[in-house]
């Protein structure tokens, strides 16, 4: 199983959800860090307060958000959560607004998500893999697209 | 060369940002350190380095470096970091 396949624990994937902003899509990342065992429900909270405080730096390219908060004891296992939303939501961002595919990221430490991050960076670089996203309808569509 | 790649927590953007700088600067032929940092120890780490990558959003926090500060929209598109760093560098 790829690096990439096994930080998305069962439950962590969430596709097609619905929301009226930003603070919900940060929340349902959250909900699947939790409910995949990597995350308590405070750092869904520390999520929300990390775009509170440094503003929608955390959409890193158009309509994807990483959302993610600092290693810490809220954070069980290092793993990542994705959300699809059918309506996209606005963060606040200038460029990269409205979002429609938000990552959640739980590391335990500075360094040791760091193979994790150079997949992910991979896997996101591919041209054609958010429009790819944007047409999940099941979990096993995702996990195939992972590889 | 020394680059500091900065976002808010030090563990998500930054990262990535480090890791596609990385890639781009192979490309182009120039030898560079690219390090991730946090906003809280950027201005200590961005100290000595020649270039500050970040996103627009954190351009604020980051007054007074005598870093170029480079502001990276998105940071997967691996032609725009090219384009921003060869202005900077060549």
């Amino acid at each position: 199983m790829s690096i990439l396949r096994s930080a998305f624990g069962d439950r962590s994937i969430l596709v097609a959800q619905r929301t009226s902003d930003w603070r919900g899509a940060v929340w349902l990342a959250g909900e699947g860090l939790v409910a995949s065992g990597r995350t308590t429900p405070d750092y869904t909270s520390q999520m929300v307060a990390t775009v509170e405080e440094l503003g929608p730096y955390i959409v890193l390219a158009p309509g994807l958000a990483l959302a993610h908060a600092h290693p810490g004891p809220a954070v069980l296992n290092q793993g990542l959560s994705l959300v699809t939303l059918a309506t996209p939501v606005n963060f606040g961002n200038p460029k990269n607004d409205p979002v429609d595919v938000v990552i959640g990221l739980a590391a335990n430490d500075h360094e040791g998500h760091l193979d994790l991050m150079g997949a992910l960076a991979v896997f996101l670089t591919d041209d054609n893999m958010m429009t790819k996203l944007r047409k999940v309808t099941v979990r096993e569509e995702l996990l195939e697209l992972l590889g | 060369m020394k680059i500091i790649a900065v976002c808010g927590m030090g563990i998500g953007t930054s990262v990535l940002l480090k890791m596609n700088a990385e890639k781009v600067l192979k490309l182009m032929g120039i030898e560079a350190t690219v390090d991730a940092a946090d906003i809280s120890s950027a201005k200590a780490a961005a100290a000595n380095a020649q270039i500050v990558l970040t996103t627009p959003e954190l351009v604020f926090k980051l007054d007074g470096l005598n870093a170029e500060i480079i502001e990276i929209d998105h940071v997967f598109d691996l032609t725009e970091i090219r384009q921003k760093l060869e202005k900077a560098l060549l």
